[in-house]
């Protein structure tokens, strides 16, 4: 594999808050995680994978410790560099489907193309793809509002994999979805991460949807408590 | 990126129709109040100046009794007469016409038609001093003058009221118990300064309103026109030094007459009304900058519900940047759009009140452009802090906000 891996967090502490009610949500986290990769996220709730997966996406900036990313220090960057960072190579999906609101899905899921700059017949057509990828295209037209929860979901992860980024975050893809939706989805995630190379991680609550991962790690408490390779984590 | 950002402004905009309009009216408002009071002013005071002018310039009046004012009193004070007039054209210099004025109120009737308006006795020097020119007909002759012929020159509100369109030339109209031909009509010169029809006269010989009409030789007022080339000051010395002896004045009496000039008259008028036109245009200022203020509160507050919005952008790589590009595309964009719609209702309400007041419309360049101008200004300042504000948050606490 990679000698160099994609990510790599190194003595990861994230702390909300000051003083008397400063809380430690991640008390010293070390991981790798390699190019092509397929990892699910396991933990109780609170356990600090939201905030795990939101410092991976360069969204916050750890209280202490290294974040390489391709062998960039994340922590060293600014807002911009951080911005553009996120615009390249990442794709998020959040626990919320943030999706923006009154606003057709087509729309929702070309705006990541839009601040790459991209000319407009080329925006729809990678919006029409991932749409159809994520089995909605006839709902193109149809702004959050119209669209059920799943549905909404489905809009948020063609917005993360319309750019093809070099990792895909995704903070429970499923918690909104039947379970045959969400073997749909596990199955599209399998997809982007052989045929594409698509490194993926993914949070999750239920075994089932962490088995299509390659990797499996558990949080307990803000720190790694197990790391296995298996191809089934439970 | 810039473009990027203007297609993101115009999306919003469109996306929350109700917020925009609101943003807009204060603007819209503001706009077409500066810019209509300016215009309406601007108006008024050529229409004043055009009114003055069409009165003569370089024009003193001179009136018997003290001064316009408090306590004025002219029913004891002693009229002119013609010798008066005479004096002031052969003794004071720099004038070029020096006419009497007698007035009457009567009714004139021609035919079955009737009018009450007022005869002006005067001389043919009163059409170089009133600025009056003919439409049809002629002067009166030096014998008519003399020996106060009823004949009769009108002014076009009576030819309207006694003739309707037709000629009134060789017509006779009856003045109480003379008949007296029409023997010229004047040219229209529409409302004076004071708001009176100044075409609702008829003019007569001095002679004549005196004999048939006053029964007295008392001339109501001198009207002295100066050349161009005369100083006013000069003139009204002469004529107060001569009028006061000729009235017999102690050296410390008071005048027992006026001159008014007209061109002071005007000065103070126009002065009047662009102060008048100074302070409306103020007020409307201030409802212009109201407006400016509604826009960055509406735009704060939606900024504030809009965090959501702006999280979701920043988190999928938005610059700060470009959230503040797009802030403040969208306010320039609806303050720039407010100030066209305000400078389009500022025309039509212009149009609309001139029409109405009579007055002329003055289209006005500078303060529409101003006016514009500054509705786009107060879009980039006030557009500027909220967008800032917005673009600074933190993608993870405005993802968070509720
Ligand atoms: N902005 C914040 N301010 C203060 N505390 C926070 C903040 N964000 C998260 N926390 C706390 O940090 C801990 C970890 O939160 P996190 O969202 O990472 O949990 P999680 O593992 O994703 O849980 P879940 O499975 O319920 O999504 C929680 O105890 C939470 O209360
Ligand atoms: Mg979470």
């Amino acid at each position: 594999m990679n000698p160099e891996p994609l990510v790599e967090l190194r003595g990861i502490t994230r702390t909300y808050g000051h003083g008397d009610v400063a809380f430690q949500a991640l008390r010293g986290i070390d991981l790798a995680i390699a190019a092509g990769e397929f990892v699910a996220v396991m933990g109780p709730s609170g356990s600090g994978k939201s905030t795990a997966m939101n410092l991976l996406g360069c969204l916050d900036t750890p209280s202490s410790g290294a974040y390489r990313f391709r062998g960039i220090a994340v922590e060293q960057l600014d807002r911009n560099q951080r911005a553009l960072l996120r615009r390249r190579c990442l794709g998020f999906v959040f626990q919320g489907f943030n999706l923006l609101a009154r606003t057709t899905a087509l729309e929702n899921v070309e705006l990541p193309l839009l601040y790459r700059g991209e000319p407009v017949a080329e925006r729809h057509a990678a919006a029409r793809a991932a749409l159809q990828r994520v089995g909605l295209a006839e709902r193109a037209g149809h702004t959050p509002a119209e669209l059920s929860g799943g549905q909404q979901q489905r809009v948020a992860i063609a917005r993360a994999i319309v750019t093809n980024p070099l990792l895909l975050l995704a903070d429970e893809p499923t918690g909104n979805l039947d379970s045959q939706r969400s073997h749909e989805i596990m199955e599209l995630l399998v997809a982007l991460n052989r045929e594409q190379g698509i490194t993926v991680v993914m949070v999750t609550h239920e075994p089932d949807m962490a088995a299509y991962a390659s990797r499996c790690v558990h949080f307990v408490d803000g720190r790694v408590d197990r790391d296995s390779r298996q191809t089934s984590c439970s | 990126m810039l473009l990027n950002a203007l297609l993101l402004a115009l999306r919003e905009i469109r996306r929350n129709l109700l917020r925009s309009f609101l943003t807009v009216l204060g603007i819209v408002i503001g706009v077409a109040a500066v810019i209509t009071m300016v215009t309406l002013g601007n108006g008024a005071t050529r229409m004043v100046a055009e009114q003055i002018s069409s009165l003569g310039s370089n024009l003193l009046m001179v009136m018997p009794g003290q001064r316009l004012g408090p306590g004025r009193d002219s029913a004891g004070a002693p009229k002119f007469r013609i010798g008066d007039v005479e004096a002031i054209r052969q003794q004071v210099g720099g004038l070029q016409a020096v006419a009497p004025q007698v007035g009457s109120a009567v009714t004139l009737v021609a035919g079955t038609q009737n009018w009450s308006s007022t005869v002006n006795g005067t001389s043919n020097e009163y059409f170089t001093a009133g600025n009056w020119t003919l439409a049809a007909g002629r002067r009166f002759s030096d014998d008519e003058e003399q020996a106060g012929k009823a004949v009769c020159i009108i002014g076009q509100t009576v030819r309207k009221e006694l003739f309707g369109s037709a000629s009134p030339l060789g017509n006779s109209i009856r003045v109480k118990s003379f008949s007296c031909e029409v023997i010229g009509l004047l040219a229209g010169k529409g409302q004076g300064g004071m708001g009176q029809d100044q075409d609702d006269t008829v003019l007569m010989p001095l002679n004549t309103v005196q004999r048939r009409l006053t029964g007295s030789l008392d001339i109501g007022g001198i009207l002295v026109s100066m050349r161009d080339d005369a100083d006013t000051a000069t003139v009204v010395g002469q004529l107060r030094g001569l009028l006061r002896e000729r009235r017999k004045l102690a050296a410390n009496a008071d005048d027992n007459f006026n001159v008014m000039d007209t061109k002071q008259i005007a000065e103070t008028l126009s002065g009047t009304i662009g102060t008048m036109t100074a302070l409306l245009g103020a007020v409307a200022a201030v409802s212009l900058l109201v407006g400016g203020i509604g826009i960055m509160n509406i735009m704060l507050v939606s900024v504030t519900e809009r965090t959501r919005e702006i999280g979701i952008r920043l988190a999928i790589g938005a610059l700060e940047q470009e959230v503040l590009l797009q802030f403040l595309i969208e306010a320039v964009v609806l303050s720039a759009f407010g100030g066209l719609v305000g400078i389009a209702l500022a025309l039509l309400a212009c149009l609309g009140l001139a029409t109405l007041m009579g007055m002329p419309f003055l289209f006005n360049p500078g303060i529409n452009l101003t006016a514009f101008a500054f509705s786009a200004a107060i879009g980039v300042v006030f557009g500027y802090f909220p967008a800032r504000r917005a673009a600074r948050l933190d993608p993870i606490e405005a993802l968070r906000h509720e």
